[in-house]
């Protein structure tokens, strides 16, 4: 016999969590009682709970794992609502376990209540309102089994004050397996449809391998290597699938998209087969739907339904996990020991070529500002490209994404489909709880940082020796890049007036606080930084204010249509 | 183009509130919606009448589909389907001439009258979205209608094709 509290925490350590990134108040008073005498399960207190929920993003970005939450009622769990939205848009495992008032006040406005399932509802892959102590073990079993698998996502479990009260307690009774029989992901792809896209893509002249997320999730990294090389195709990776398929490789045309590559978009735009692997044509890799890749016919693997032929019809659609079905491929041309069309390929890959041999990255340095681009440059040198990189939104992001070539899976932590700023610290945050060997780095800009930037705090309490690489442009970058291109410079609201002096606030929380603003001294900087192992320090870099993120897709074109420079278009 | 999706979910407490959310979310129409548990009273059957074109309606059948507490979604307008209707009309009756013109209407249509007052009428109809119309197009040119009240529509599939768990 246990109590509702306790069944939570027992529940908690059967699933196999081992890390709680959480804010204590009234209705959830009784767990954290509960939770003061558990050895397995280390908890974190944040500063804000929207921090939490990053920190639990980031931990399981990093791992594959599903990161958990733990919060009171009321604001509690309204302030995790960005975090849960940021985790929901990119597919990532978490579960928020919320307080809630309790059953007989529920709907009478007491006080910290919040209808929390349906504040969450639109953000989710699912939601449970506990209603009985007996249910709570199963419904977290649920929870996590939810969470983890198919599609992964955030699921939020709310919980009572009554059905946690310590004084009643009621039989344990945790489920040896979780059977449901409304929920089945379809893991497996169909064979005849799988066969079909293997022929096409066998067929192509001018194939390309578009890698996504969903590659990340589907942890088959090597599969696709492997694949690629073995059919020689060219490859480019989402903002999302970054390092699914090495960004160091030499079949790697690196991201596609608004800022993707020249050689990305315009090997997207000219192929003939287009095979999609866990990316889902978001608006911010398709450019304008109507003259997306013209001549391409699209074979797209996605383990959600939903996700095929939402934006861009699909001519072979094939429901599965990448990893199945790449596997189930895999097979069929060892099976049969079919070639693709090398000669085709070699003139596709010249052709390519032109395209790379435009170095579209390349910026003017100099003596006397230092660039956005060269601090990611350097980072990744200092780092050996090894780093775990966790970023904000913004200008920052785009650099780090075009000028760090990730060349493993999950090292890439950043919030792609919502787009939170705020997000970096937190996330780095995560990573580093989850791996404390690795480097858990934070790319940010004088505007995200300081949107949770109060985790600094908890950094100190807990010895979370993060680096934040911080791309101080005194200004909104990427708003104020839009001001230039859209609204002719006229910078309304993106200039960010009276910072405070970073350093100085590093030191205040008890970190390390390095200025840099000449680009003589930036690589020395860095060094210094890395070597400072079990020392939070954060990097205030005062770069160009003027650099734009380039290139950049011009709005309501193809793919291939792209600003180059300040001057230049494709 | 106008279809009827039947939605068998887990008769549980929120299950609609999320069919609800999403169609207001994606932006998504619903014209008419039905709800009720089936003969196995853990499930509950949901008819929705909703708009689009294929690639919306597909979007929906696969959005509504993907909700964890839903077993199975079915686009009934896709084949061969019964769909009826449900309506109560208020009317008033107050002198022999309006009584009997609604006793005739209702008989034509098959309607009946379900309560009498010295004053009004009650009457149910039941029938196609069409029919439900048509009689309260008849109704308005014989007598006043008060209040009208349609359960909006349900639905099944002709021969064996059925929603099961």
């Amino acid at each position: 016999m246990m109590s509702g509290a306790e069944m939570v925490v027992r529940a908690l350590t059967q699933v196999g969590v081992k890390h709680i990134f959480g804010y204590p108040g009234g209705a959830v008073l009784d767990i954290y009682d509960a939770l003061f005498e558990a050895n397995d399960i280390e908890h974190l207190l944040v500063r804000h709970e929207q921090a939490a929920a990053h920190m639990a993003d980031g931990y399981a970005r990093a791992t594959g794992k599903v990161g958990t939450v733990l919060v009171t009622s009321g604001p509690g769990a309204t302030n995790t609502i960005t975090g849960i939205a940021t985790a929901y848009m990119d597919s990532i495992p978490m579960v928020i376990l919320s307080g809630q008032v309790p059953t007989s006040v529920i709907g009478e406005d007491a006080f910290q209540e919040c209808d929390m399932v349906g504040c969450s509802r639109p953000v989710v892959k699912h939601s449970f309102l506990v209603k009985k102590a007996e249910d709570i073990p199963a419904t977290i079993a649920k929870a996590y089994h939810i969470a983890a698998t198919g599609r992964p996502g955030p699921v939020v479990v709310d919980l009572p004050k009554d059905i946690v009260n310590p004084k009643e307690k009621h039989p344990y009774v945790f489920p040896e397996s979780v059977q449901m029989r409304s929920y089945n992901p379809n893991l497996k792809g169909h064979k005849g449809q799988i066969k079909k896209a293997l022929q096409t893509l066998l067929a192509a002249k001018k194939p390309v391998l578009y890698i996504g997320g969903g590659a990340v999730a589907a942890n088959c990294s090597e599969l696709i290597t492997a694949f690629a090389e073995r059919l020689n195709l060219p490859v480019t990776n989402t903002l999302m699938g970054l390092g699914a398929f090495p960004g160091t490789h030499r079949q790697c045309l690196g991201m596609l998209g608004m800022h993707g590559t020249v050689e990305a978009n315009k090997t997207m735009h000219n192929s003939d087969v287009i095979f999609a692997l866990g990316a889902r044509f978001d608006d911010r890799v398709t450019n304008n739907v109507q003259k997306f890749c013209p001549h391409a016919t699209i074979l797209h693997v996605d383990i959600d339904p939903t996700s095929i032929s939402k934006t861009v019809s699909a001519h072979v659609p094939i429901v599965g996990s990448v990893e199945q079905v790449l596997s189930d491929m895999v097979e069929m041309l060892d099976n049969t020991g079919e070639q693709n069309d090398r000669q085709a390929l070699a003139t596709w890959w010249s052709e390519i070529e032109t395209w790379r041999s435009t170095q579209c990255l390349t910026y003017q340095k100099s003596d006397k500002v230092i660039k956005p681009q060269q601090v990611v440059e350097s980072l990744y040198k200092v780092t050996n490209g090894d780093a775990y990189v966790s970023s904000d939104v913004g200008q920052h992001q785009m650099f780090a994404a075009l000028y760090y070539p990730f060349a493993k899976s999950r090292r890439w932590i950043n919030s792609g489909g919502l787009g939170t700023m705020g997000f970096g610290l937190p996330a780095a945050m995560g990573v580093k709880v989850a791996l404390p060997d690795s480097v858990s780095v934070c790319i940010t800009g004088d505007g995200s940082i300081q949107m949770n930037i109060q985790e600094l705090s908890t950094c100190l309490q807990y010895g979370i020796p993060v680096k934040i690489i911080s791309l101080n442009n005194q200004a909104l970058g990427m708003v104020r890049q839009w001001q230039d291109l859209i609204y002719e410079g006229r910078h309304s609201h993106s200039y960010m007036e009276s910072l405070p002096d970073f350093v100085k606030l590093a030191e205040a929380y008890g970190h390390v606080g390095i200025r840099v603003s000449d680009p003589a001294d930036l690589d020395a900087a860095m060094e210094k930084c890395f070597a400072m192992k079990d020392k939070l320090v954060f990097m205030d870099i005062l770069v160009d204010q003027n650099e734009h993120v380039y290139p950049m897709q011009i709005k309501y074109g193809a793919m291939d249509e792209m600003l180059l420079s300040k001057t230049e278009r494709t | 183009m106008r279809r009827i999706l039947s939605v068998l979910l887990e008769n549980e407490p929120g299950a609609l509130s999320r069919i609800v959310g999403l169609f207001s979310q994606r932006g998504y129409n619903i014209e008419s919606l039905t709800v009720a548990p089936t003969d196995d009273e853990t499930l509950s059957r949901l008819t929705v009448i909703t708009a689009g074109d294929n690639r919306v309606i597909e979007q929906i059948t696969k959005q509504v589909n993907k909700l964890v507490d839903v077993l199975k979604v079915q686009d009934i307008t896709e084949g061969e389907h019964i769909e009826r209707e449900l309506m109560l009309v208020k009317v008033k009756a107050e002198n022999n001439e309006a009584r009997g013109e609604m006793k005739r209407l209702s008989d034509i249509f098959r309607a009946q009258i379900v309560d009498v007052t010295p004053t009004t009428y009650v009457i149910q109809l039941v029938g196609t979205t069409s029919k439900l119309d048509a009689y309260i197009e008849a109704t308005r040119t014989e007598a006043e209608i008060l209040e009208v009240s349609r359960t909006g529509v349900t639905g099944l599939s002709r021969g064996e094709k059925s929603l099961r768990s």
